[in-house]
């Protein structure tokens, strides 16, 4: 690890100020940076510390919530606002990590983890996203754990966090603050696909900090689900998940359905294509199968990981249908 | 402002590369907390830093800065085991022992989780407020500490005597 400076932000002023020098990056729970240093993959020269940040979690007028950056993991999955009207968020969150790291671990952190994919941790195999223009091993490599959707001939990482994809199905906003001013942007539009500059996850500025997320009131999200499909039961990222949410009409037609897949993209993937087909509609087999169908009608497996695409299939299926029949999923 | 270890006041060191777990094992000859990996995949390392479990290898030292650390050195009082040391015991709750300071110090944090009425991914109802730790709610808030010796059901009998009474002892297959 490089010799690195460390110092504790007193508010959100204080990180930006030193946020935009050259070499420093925000430290939260320091569970995917530290990692990411001692494995030489982030080389940072001084830290700055913000987990003493907002980690407030508080209604809005609307009816949503606005969560501090700074929230823990774990802080936020059991927040009683969260389990009573966001329950898809709450499960997402528990279905990742350990509670050690979701201890640990902040929103802010979280939404900026970095790929899982083992040829960005490796410092001796060739990554784009690493190292620009070196090339990527995974993509004739061994690439069970990829992308399907979205990826480029550049790069088909995968972004690995839980949280982020109920995070995109609840059309979150996030608040930053950065050098330039503040902005928020709508969670859609954090994470960007690969292209020709994979080593880019975000659309954030240089310096930017995430100070927050707000979630909008979302009626559906009393009646959501989050499924995860890993290679074991517990403590393993996503092979595949689904972040779900739905409101009947009373002739049980679907008047709202919301649909994120995690596990399959370089960004949490909000199903737009597969909401299109179910939106007033009932969600029946056939109909789920051609969401499920439309959504995946871009994808393209890599050698490894054509189960993805099975596994989307019967995810979208078995987690609207158990919504529909009012069985709120706990299994992960 | 110093760091307090086991209720003394320790310097922060001058490298802000030193974790929590080698600031424990290298300079305060704390030789409880256990690496097993150094990356967050294993437990091994499992301390309460202010009363929360935490991964030591993944946290900073300077992180620690007017916070308490508990390791498993810290919880016997008076030479008298904790009662969770003493249920590994009791229940062959461990082999080799590398893992079992981290399983410890992680489960007393879980304890206190539950208590407050924390859900974990299998508890069926989000909004109950009292959490029964049954086996498959220990097994899900335990899985942060791997047992290479596969001691899982030993440890969770264990665990599951002190914090939910005796009669949730055994009942798995050995
Ligand atoms: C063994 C292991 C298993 C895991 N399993 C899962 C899993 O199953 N599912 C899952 O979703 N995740 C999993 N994780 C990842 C974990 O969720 C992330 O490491 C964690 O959420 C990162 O949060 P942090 O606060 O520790 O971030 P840090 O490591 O502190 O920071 C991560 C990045 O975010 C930046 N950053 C931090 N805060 C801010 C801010 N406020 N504004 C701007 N930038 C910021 C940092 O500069 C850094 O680039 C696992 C991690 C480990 C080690
Ligand atoms: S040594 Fe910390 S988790 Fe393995
Ligand atoms: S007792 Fe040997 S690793 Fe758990």
């Amino acid at each position: 690890m490089n010799p690195v400076s460390y110092v504790r932000a007193a508010d959100a002023g204080a990180a930006v100020a030193m946020g935009a020098a050259a070499g420093t990056r925000y430290l939260g729970g320091g569970t995917n940076l530290v990692d990411l240093m001692r494995e030489n993959v982030e080389a940072p020269s001084s830290l700055v510390d913000v987990c003493g940040l907002s980690a407030a979690i508080e209604d809005t007028p609307e009816g949503g919530l606005l969560i501090g950056g700074a929230a823990r993991n774990s802080a936020l999955a059991g927040h009683p606002a969260v389990r009573a009207r966001f329950p898809l968020l709450s499960r997402a969150i528990l279905a990742g990590a350990s509670g050690q790291i979701r201890n640990m671990a902040t929103v802010g952190g979280n939404i900026l983890q970095r790929t899982r994919c083992t040829y960005f941790y490796d410092d001796a195999a060739r990554c784009n996203k690493r190292a620009p223009g070196a090339g990527c091993d995974a993509i004739d490599g061994f690439n069970r754990i990829h992308a399907i959707l979205g990826a480029s001939s550049a790069c088909v990482a995968t972004h690995p966090s839980d949280m982020c994809v109920a995070l995109a199905a609840l059309d979150a906003e996030v608040m930053l603050s950065g050098p330039e001013g503040e902005r928020r942007l709508p969670f859609e539009a954090v994470h960007r696909l690969p292209d020709g500059q994979p080593d880019r996850d975000t659309t954030l500025l240089p310096g930017e900090l995430i100070t927050a997320v707000r979630l909008p009131p979302l009626a559906a999200a009393r009646r959501s689900a989050y499924r995860k499909v890993r290679d074991r039961a517990s403590y393993a990222f996503a092979l595949v998940s689904l972040a779900a949410a739905v409101e009947l009409d009373a002739a049980g037609r679907l008047a709202e359905v919301r649909l994120a897949l995690g596990g399959v993209a370089h960004k949490p993937w909000r199903a737009r294509a597969a909401e299109a087909v179910l939106r007033g509609q009932v969600p029946d087999e056939i109909r789920l199968k051609e969401a499920a169908a439309a959504e995946l009608a871009q994808a393209s497996p890599l050698r490894d990981n054509g189960f993805k695409l099975v596994m989307v299939e019967r995810l979208i299926v078995a987690v609207l249908s158990d919504l529909v029949a009012g069985n709120a999923g706990a299994a992960a | 402002m110093p760091i307090l270890v086991n209720d003394r006041p320790v310097f922060v060191p001058d490298d802000a590369r030193v974790s929590l777990l080698d600031l424990l094992r290298d300079r305060l000859e704390l030789f409880g907390t256990k690496k097993g990996c150094n990356q967050g995949a294993c437990g091994a390392c499992t301390v309460l830093l202010d009363g929360e479990r935490v991964l030591s290898c993944l946290t900073l030292a300077a992180q620690c800065e007017g916070r308490a650390v508990v390791t498993v050195e810290g919880l016997a009082a008076d030479g008298a085991l904790h009662p969770l040391q003493q249920a590994f015991i009791d229940h062959d709750g461990f082999q080799c022992g590398y893992c079992t300071p981290g399983q410890i110090c992680s489960a007393i944090g879980m304890a206190a989780e539950a208590a407050r009425g924390m859900p974990s991914v299998v508890t069926a109802d989000l909004e109950a407020t009292d959490i029964l730790l049954d086996r498959d709610e220990l097994r899900e808030r335990m899985s942060g500490n791997l047992c290479r010796c596969g001691a899982h059901n030993g440890i969770i009998d264990a665990i599951g005597e002190v914090f939910r009474g005796p009669e949730s002892a055994g009942g798995a297959p050995r």
